[in-house]
């Protein structure tokens, strides 16, 4: 089917689909696939002139224990509703394991002793949310770059993908499932932990326990909780919905630095 | 400045006024600013509460906050500034969404899209802070190469002498605009204005634009201490856009008060009419 067919028919149907729902010129506007191709490039603009300032390892900000929030909010899931995690959470996360996977050369199985094992790393960092709130916490982990090198990155990895034990929204196909996804500049950026304390204590419930990522140059919703697997892929148009996150397959940007 | 013909019945002087950059970029910069303001209270709405300071977030003091309470049995909108609270229902707050009270910070016909739409509202504005910033830049280039800053904004040591100053207050007060040799060139309120905008309040918008964002952060830290951080740069970043909206409405006023035709036209086709000076 030629391209001008499905774009009168995609414009037909828009319309249609606009004055049913009463919807003004300007939402209409909004909703179309083709703005929404052109505003997409904004998003290019931003990471390749953010990417060429930063180099790839400028660091963020980290602040001193005084500049703690004094109570840093919870975001998104704060309990996942999953029969695996209660159990997990019942022993103290002992029975909980990441698996590192995908596109290494020795996958694994780590349980939290044995991350914990690892040299760390500790940083106080602006926590940004999307919607526009920050928060200051401290966080102690493994750097990311330091368990990749260990499990061996095979040559055609280009991305971390980290998924997670919450399923933020129900949905029959199971396309809920929060999910998150990096390059491997901020992979292996020496800030990109894989946090299991926030404020000297173990990390809450609240907060992503056992584990979550702190990807400190990117927004809020970068930051997975509850992280049960990590995997890496060489594109990202397979999974879930194909944009590499949860919020990027709702239409967020897949780079979150600005 | 060419001056082009001279009517002679009416004495009129048709003078070329705006070059044709001037008029693309202002144009332009209409475009963007009209999305960006419009797009930013959507961005707003997400959270519609500023801070002061690194971090802010729902259980710290805020400085400024639009909100829904329950108030008998219907939502009331409360717009807090500082230990101030103004009932604002139907406008701040909480405001009617296809007949339903609905709680949101600003109402949905001042947003795009007009529904509650995040991903969408920050898709729109960063495409058009990026053509702002490169429309921008081109306006500065162009401003500094072609001294259109020096000969046209920049004011003469004797305009801002305290009696000129004073002078051109009364006439804006007094709503009469200057005619003849005066008029062709913008007047001292007008160049100051001008220069203010220019020059400090749309970088401060694009600093502290930037200062939100982690990754520029980490590229230019030290815009956290000019700022005073990011809650502070997202608090000047919203009080700015305001000052903006009131300078565009001062300049609307003026636009009207001292002929939408000829105005328009200027901006549109460069020519600006002169009227004759009246005789004594």
């Amino acid at each position: 089917m030629s391209r001008l067919i499905t774009r009168r028919r995609f414009l037909i149907g828009s319309t249609l689909t606009a004055s049913a729902l009463g919807l003004s010129g300007c939402d209409a506007l909004v909703e179309s696939d083709r703005t929404k191709s052109v505003l997409k490039i904004a998003e290019g603009f931003s990471m390749k002139t953010q990417r060429f300032l930063l180099g790839d390892d400028a660091l963020a900000r980290e602040f001193g224990e005084a500049d703690l929030s004094p109570v840093f909010r919870a975001n998104g899931t704060s309990m996942p509703d999953n029969p695996h995690y209660l159990e997990w959470m019942n022993s103290q996360f002992s029975t909980w394991k990441l698996e590192v996977g995908g596109l290494v050369e020795k996958p694994a199985q780590l349980s939290l002793a044995q991350l914990k094992a690892m040299p760390s790393r500790t940083q106080i960092t602006r926590h940004d949310c999307v919607e526009g709130w920050s928060a200051i916490g401290k966080w102690s982990g493994l750097p990311l770059g330091a368990l990749l090198q260990s499990v061996g990155l095979k040559p055609e990895a280009r991305y971390i993908v980290f998924h997670c034990a919450d399923e933020y929204e129900k949905t029959l196909d199971g396309s809920g499932w929060y999910y998150e996804s990096i390059d491997l500049v901020d992979a292996f950026h020496p800030q990109t932990i894989l946090a299991y304390s926030m404020n000297g204590r173990d990390l809450e419930v609240a907060h992503g326990a056992p584990l979550r990522l702190r990807v400190e140059r990117q927004l809020g919703y970068k930051q997975a909780k509850y992280l049960t697997r990590i995997e890496a892929v060489a594109e990202l148009g397979r999974l879930y919905g194909g944009n590499g996150g949860f919020w990027e397959d709702r239409g967020y940007e897949w780079y979150a630095g600005i | 400045m060419a001056t082009i013909d001279a009517d002679m019945e009416t004495g009129r002087t048709l003078v070329y006024r705006h070059s044709l950059l001037v008029r693309l970029s202002h144009w332009m910069n209409v475009l963007c600013f009209t999305v960006l303001l419009f797009s930013g209270l959507q961005i707003f709405n997400a959270h519609p509460a500023l801070y002061w300071g690194q971090y802010g977030a729902d259980n710290d003091p805020s400085f400024i906050s639009m909100e829904a309470v329950e108030d008998g049995g219907s939502a009331k909108g409360l717009t807090r500034v500082g230990p101030f609270a103004f009932d604002t229902t139907g406008f701040l707050g909480v405001s009617n969404v296809d007949g339903e009270a609905t709680a949101r910070g600003f109402p949905d016909w001042l947003t795009i899209p007009s529904y509650q739409d995040l991903a969408t509202g920050r898709r729109w504005h960063f495409f058009f802070a990026w053509l702002f910033v490169l429309n921008g830049f081109f306006y500065l280039v162009y401003g500094l190469a072609s001294r259109h800053f020096r000969r046209d904004l920049v004011p003469a040591a004797e305009e801002l002498m305290p009696a000129h100053l004073s002078h051109e207050v009364a006439n804006h007060a007094r709503l009469r605009f200057p005619k003849g040799q005066e008029a062709r060139h913008y007047n001292t309120l007008q160049k100051l204005a001008y220069l203010a905008v220019i020059f400090l309040l749309l970088p401060l918008m694009i600093g502290t634009g930037l200062t939100m964002s982690p990754g520029f952060n980490a590229v230019a830290p030290w815009l956290l201490d000019v700022f005073g951080g990011r809650q502070s740069a997202r608090t000047i970043h919203f009080l700015t856009a305001f000052s903006l909206v009131a300078f565009v409405a001062v300049h609307l006023a003026m636009v009207v008060l001292s002929g939408v035709f000829n105005n328009l036209r200027s901006m549109i086709t460069g020519y600006y009419a002169i009227e004759p000076e009246d005789k004594p």
